[in-house]
């Protein structure tokens, strides 16, 4: 399924900071270059490190990028905790990243404000990964979003894909939406009122042409809808307990959810969830969150040797 | 002021026009969007060597209302006249020399805007690792500026100097 042209396209060097910094066509190169990692074990980053800084803890994040650096023949060294580094001591953040630029070839930054990763890029020469940075970005995980919904629908455009959940926080979604506007397709937002998309998001939706709706009601669906992407709506956005538990099981996907909307939905969620999905629609075939974690891996090591510049062999 | 050419500020209906001394030497920022003067003179600052007229609110055929300020002694800076154009972004510049306007501009705001504006996310790293601002402009009017850091949008409403 490899896009035209993506091959001419290089990204050794590069920062991924941010999603709003690549073209669709570098994207596409992205996603291409990942379906040549399935299953590739190959050592090509033999000698290669991996500086992971964790200024916040991850647990799926920190894995999968140290699973991909491994199974490609790397190291990855670095701390899970701020508290470990000499942060705690009051080192700042540029100097941090100007120190460990000297253990290792490619760093990976999680950091709990808003641009940190920003900030780590230009205070160092090497390639800068954004683990997430706050509520900011997360592209690794928009990137294997995009990666999942092209390995089920067949395309990245062309399809009707809904959103349902907590869309004012979400990091995930915002990210994935903004991104799809690269793609032509046509955009449902399903949430409570007090959890609607920010006012920023709809801007962008409407300055780029994008097909979009809102409702609050999930029933309000179109039976055709091909992606359901669902994400947890967390307690602690709610100053109301009241409120929250009148929508905490607004939007709880079971089987009967799907028999009454129809169709092959492909269902994805980015993890973890509480009680969005039911355990009982594991099985089902359009049940895509576990593969969207797998897939995790595999587009990481495509990251990490595009912006290392190494290609397979 | 004694003495000097007059010119008229605005008419206003039938109204006796306002005369206002001529400058012989400063700024007049002109067609300020009504109700902005004095946060332009507060992005001014508060040192003066010469007079300062303000005028507020007055008739203008272009932009309906308008805001008008003459600085006498003082020639306004590229990074001033940056500043005023995120509060009004079609203001016009004149610098006076002995009664004669020898360059009139309208502000252009550049691309990118470094360390002018306050970002008010208080969970972006500008505001805790003491790193400069920066924001890029993403529409001029309206005005509409993206914080390099954090990424957010701010509006013209939103948008607070530093």
């Amino acid at each position: 399924m490899t896009s035209k042209g993506t091959d001419t396209i290089s990204l050794a060097g590069r920062d991924l900071v941010s999603m709003r910094d690549f073209s669709r066509e570098e994207l596409l190169a992205f996603l291409d270059a990942a379906e040549g990692f399935e299953g590739y074990d190959q050592p090509i980053l033999a000698g290669k490190i991996l500086g992971t800084l964790f200024f916040e803890p991850s647990t799926r994040t920190h894995l999968s990028f140290t699973a991909a650096m491994q199974r490609l023949g790397g190291q990855a060294l670095g701390f899970a905790d701020a508290k470990i580094s000499s942060t705690a001591k009051g080192e700042s953040l540029a100097d941090t990243i100007r120190v460990v630029e000297n253990y290792c070839d490619i760093i990976l930054v999680r950091h709990p404000l808003e641009g940190a990763a920003r900030l780590s890029a230009e205070s160092t020469r090497l390639p800068v990964i954004n683990a997430g940075d706050g509520t900011n970005q997360h592209p690794t995980q928009t990137l294997l979003d995009l990666y999942t919904i092209r390995q089920k629908r067949g395309r990245l455009d062309n399809l009707k894909i809904a959103f349902v959940g907590d869309l004012k926080y979400s990091r995930t979604v915002h990210s994935l939406i903004e991104t799809l506007t690269h793609f032509d397709n046509e955009i449902f937002l399903i949430s409570p009122q007090s959890l609607r998309i920010p006012a920023d998001f709809i801007e962008e939706l409407d300055a780029r042409g994008t097909i979009y709706s809102e409702d609050e009601d999930f029933f309000s669906l179109a039976s055709d809808v091909d992606i359901l992407y669902t994400t947890r709506i967390q307690q602690e956005r709610f100053p109301d307990p009241v409120e929250y538990e009148k929508v905490k099981n607004a939007y709880r996907i079971d089987r009967a959810t799907l028999d009454k909307i129809g169709g092959s939905v492909t269902l994805m969620h980015p993890l973890p969830r509480l009680n969005e999905i039911a355990t009982e629609l594991d099985d089902y075939p359009g049940a895509a969150y576990f593969d969207q974690a797998r897939n995790g891996v595999t587009v990481r090591k495509a990251v990490l040797s595009l912006l290392l510049g190494i290609d397979r062999v | 002021m004694q003495g000097e050419p007059t010119e008229p500020a605005a008419s206003s209906g039938d109204m006796p026009l306002i005369k206002v001394s001529a400058l012989r030497k400063g700024t007049v920022i002109d067609h300020l969007v009504a109700g902005t003067a004095l946060k332009v003179l507060s992005i001014l600052g508060i040192r003066f060597e010469g007079a300062v007229t303000i005028g507020l609110n007055l008739e203008s055929g272009k932009v309906n209302r308008k805001d008008i300020i003459k600085i006498e002694n003082r020639e306004i800076t590229p990074e001033e006249v940056s500043k005023i154009a995120l509060v009004s972004p079609r203001a016009t510049f004149s610098i006076i020399r002995d009664f004669n306007v020898v360059d009139k501009f309208k502000p252009a705001l550049p691309p990118v805007i470094d360390n002018l504006i306050h970002c008010p996310n208080p969970s972006c790293v500008c505001n805790d690792s003491r790193v400069a601002t920066r924001f890029k402009v993403e529409r001029t009017d309206p005005l509409k500026v993206r914080c390099h850091y954090c990424e957010r949008s701010l509006k013209k409403e939103e948008v607070e100097l530093l």
